[in-house]
């Protein structure tokens, strides 16, 4: 399927002689990629560790405040109208300001917007994963005269791992986006999105194209190992369980 | 009702339950249930049967009343993990092998990795699962998983077991096999059993005493005591006493589930 896209789209963009600015061929993109090899790496692992530092720090929120509001009903009821809401602000309108508030050049005004972009599917799966467990479940660790913690460690915790998995792998994609739209209005010109945008403003599109490849390839890498990740914990769960057992 | 000795196993005193709907599902019930006692709670849906199991196991409070189990409130009893419980479904953690599902009440208790491997291996073999230790649950049947479901609750050895119709989800076949174990098991572990269920001849080959209650609110109609021969097997429920006491059972049901036509009844005379 790939192939035949590629194939196609090589075929077309010479046959209707497509300029270069519009659409470049996978070949040319291929020859850009491999002349500038060291330097897309080099940038890309550059915008790569924003974003899953970013992807850490909005997600390990996320999760702590889930746990938190599943422990503590009545302020997870009066919290949760407002983080449907702030769900609902665009929030990469944010990054030139986090470029202002923490310096064009540092990596933490990027991962400042990956992180938001992380925090509310990661919270909101959590959140749904913690509260949604069987009445019976609870009911058999008060039976066992197990409290909230025995709760949270035995069932509440294992029992949200597939719906925190779902936010982490949206989390994983939207981190790669926050931060090459946020590096897009400023920062160093060792970062993916920095060199992208200058690639297109010198009329190099092979080299821009060469570039949103790469970022491409880092985004899909990036999702993979977190459904990796999700495979070996979460086995059990039904919606996994063709990959193993039975 | 004479008040509960301090013998009993389970004492309930004057309990009533009105949940905040305004539903009244039990109305002053009395019961004492004696020490390696098997009591099967019957009666029309709604009776309010399953609530009366969850007060005793002190999953719900009641209203009003005392429930004492092994001499102390219900409460005191369930901290002191005097309780084994199995619901109708077998509320196994598919995130635990088989295995780790038995010992997971072994672990709270905080038991050493080879105790509890010992244990699982002891309860395994009573229900008859050795070979599935590291099996997932559901990978097994519905009668393999309850079987997981009453050792786990067995596991840790505690004196009150609570069935809450532990096999009212099962077919006719698997269920009167599951009679069966069941009986030897609990012969076997020496516990005091409460047990909720719809069918009839179920509560009869199983129990000691048979609870017939009343439809809501829930009181104890009558209390039908078996007093069939041990060990009973597949015989008994060819045994002419069976069907007398099924008969008495179903009776007293139907006298609890309309007591408008009784009245009737009663005038006439």
């Amino acid at each position: 399927m790939f192939v035949v896209v590629l194939l196609l789209w090589q075929g077309l963009t010479t046959a209707f002689d497509v300029q270069t600015f519009l659409l470049p061929k996978p070949t040319d993109i291929a020859h850009s990629f491999w002349d500038n090899k060291s330097l897309l790496w080099h940038n890309g692992l550059y915008t790569l560790k924003e974003a899953v530092g970013g992807f850490a720090l909005g997600s390990g929120l996320g999760i702590l405040v889930a746990l938190l509001l599943a422990r503590f009903r009545v302020v997870g009821a009066a919290f949760m109208p407002f983080a449907i809401a702030a769900n609902a602000v665009p929030i990469i309108a944010f990054a030139p300001i986090t470029n202002n508030w923490f310096g064009l050049l540092n990596p933490f005004s990027k991962m400042a917007i990956a992180a938001v972009l992380c925090f509310f599917p990661t919270m909101v799966n959590t959140l749904r994963g913690l509260t949604s467990v069987h009445p019976s479940s609870i009911e058999l660790m008060r039976s066992y005269g197990g409290g909230e913690t025995a709760t949270f460690r035995y069932v509440r915790i294992p029992s949200s791992l597939p719906f925190m998995f779902t936010g982490l792998k949206i989390a994983a994609v939207l981190s790669m986006i926050g931060a090459i739209v946020g590096e897009y209005f400023g920062g160093p010109t060792n970062a993916l999105g920095v060199s992208i945008l200058n690639d297109t403003q010198v009329f190099d599109f092979p080299r821009a194209w060469a570039g949103i490849v790469l970022a491409s390839v880092f985004g899909i890498c990036f999702y993979g190992v977190v459904a990796l990740a999700e495979h070996y914990t979460t086995s059990w769960h039904p919606s996994s369980r063709s990959f193993g057992g039975e | 009702m004479s008040v509960g000795s301090t013998s009993s196993a389970v004492s309930v005193r004057g309990v009533s339950k009105t949940f905040r709907t305004g539903t009244t599902a039990l109305a002053g019930i009395d019961l004492e249930v004696e020490p390696g006692e098997f009591v099967s709670l019957i009666g029309p849906s709604g009776c309010g049967k399953s609530t009366l199991l969850r007060i005793v196991g002190d999953l719900v409070g009641p209203s009003s009343g005392q429930v004492f189990v092994n001499g102390k409130p219900a409460h005191r009893a369930r901290l002191d993990h005097d309780y084994g419980i199995v619901f109708q479904d077998s509320v196994l953690y598919d995130w635990r092998t088989v295995a780790k599902n038995v010992s997971l009440p072994l672990e709270m208790l905080g038991w050493s990795r080879a105790q509890r491997k010992a244990r699982v291996e002891e309860m395994l073999d009573l229900v008859e699962l050795r070979g599935f230790e590291s099996s997932r649950p559901w990978q097994l049947s519905g009668g393999m998983q309850q079987r997981v479901s009453i050792a786990r609750a067995l596991s840790f050895d505690p004196s009150l077991l609570l069935m809450d119709e532990p096999f009212g989800a099962l077919d006719e076949m698997t269920r009167e096999r599951l009679n069966l174990e069941l009986l030897r098991i609990w012969e076997k572990a020496g516990s005091t059993v409460i047990f909720v269920t719809h069918s009839i001849p179920e509560a009869v080959f199983l129990s000691t005493r048979v609870v017939v209650m009343s439809a809501r609110p829930g009181r104890v109609a009558e209390i039908v005591t078996v007093d069939l021969p041990r060990p009973r097997g597949v015989a008994t429920r060819e045994d002419a006493r069976f069907f007398e006491l099924v008969t008495a059972v179903r009776e007293a049901l139907a006298a609890g589930h309309a007591p408008s036509q009784t009245l009737a009844t009663g005038e006439v005379f």
